[in-house]
């Protein structure tokens, strides 16, 4: 269990969503789940509430969206366009990007305590 | 309540706006989270392949008191063997639909697991139509 903000540290990430979603960031998160594939991620993350990914579009965002996610965190330093942040703010899921790889990503959280 | 929605061939960037949009009212008529998932997951997968498998079509939806029972009708190029689409794993996507994050085979699957009844039924060469209830 950490929060958003705590994630953000942890993987040194940078919040792209709207300043006035802030105090989301002090929202918890209980277990994550890392992967490119859509699919994957609507088959096997239930209660799941954080999404590491590389796939920058917005199916990324509508996926977190129909699993109940509160953040998704981009993965090598890729930057969503402003259609893709627009849907997060107004889906109310938080994005961040960090410049770590999914691997690397999803370990450093593992060890923090975050599984 | 009866909802109806069109899905426009090859709007890759729009697909998954009629499910996110049935989420909403299912929300606001309070049906449980778990309940919602089900639901939003199952028409999300199907909506998607209508996308990226056929050319768009049309999605009907009907919130009754007991279930949501969803309709999904294209006019697409079919599919020839059902059986072998349900299987996990099995597809035929293009590399496009990749770069969505989908075509790896799940979709079928996923809306199996998610619904209380599921039908799908395809001509080739006329299209398909999938059937989904999920019971409140
Ligand atoms: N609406 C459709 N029209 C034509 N073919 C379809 C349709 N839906 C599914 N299919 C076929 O069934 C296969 C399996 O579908 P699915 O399980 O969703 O996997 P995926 O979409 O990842 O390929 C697809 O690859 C495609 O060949
Ligand atoms: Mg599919």
């Amino acid at each position: 269990m950490m929060t958003i903000k705590q994630v953000g540290e942890i993987l040194n990430a940078e919040v792209l969503t709207a300043p006035d979603k802030t105090d989301k960031l002090d929202m918890e998160v209980d277990s994550a789940c890392g992967a490119d594939l859509m699919s994957d991620v609507l088959a096997f993350s239930a209660g799941h509430s954080l999404l590491l990914t590389g796939l920058l579009n917005l199916q990324a965002i509508r996926t977190a969206e129909m699993m109940d996610m509160r953040a998704v965190v981009f993965v090598r330093g890729k930057r969503p366009t402003q259609d893709i942040i627009d849907l997060a703010n107004d889906r109310d899921v938080i994005l961040m990007t960090t410049k770590y790889n999914l691997y690397a990503a999803c370990g450093m959280l593992y060890i923090n305590g975050l599984h | 309540m009866k909802l109806s929605y069109t899905v426009l061939e090859g709007e890759y960037a729009r697909a998954g706006e009629a499910s996110s949009a049935v989420k909403k009212v299912l929300k606001q008529l309070a049906v449980p989270a778990n309940v919602i998932r089900k639901i939003a997951v199952a028409m999300f997968e199907a909506e998607i392949n209508m996308v990226i498998h056929a050319n768009g079509g049309v999605i009907d939806v009907d919130i009754l008191p007991d279930k949501v029972f969803i309709q999904l009708v294209d006019t697409g190029p079919g599919i020839p063997d059902i059986e072998k689409a349900k299987q996990e794993g099995f597809s035929t996507a293009s590399d496009e639909a990749r770069d969505l994050g989908f075509g790896a085979g799940m979709g079928i699957p996923n809306m199996m697991k998610n619904s209380d009844f599921f039908n799908i039924k395809s001509e080739v060469g006329k299209g398909t139509t999938v059937e989904i209830a999920v019971n409140l």
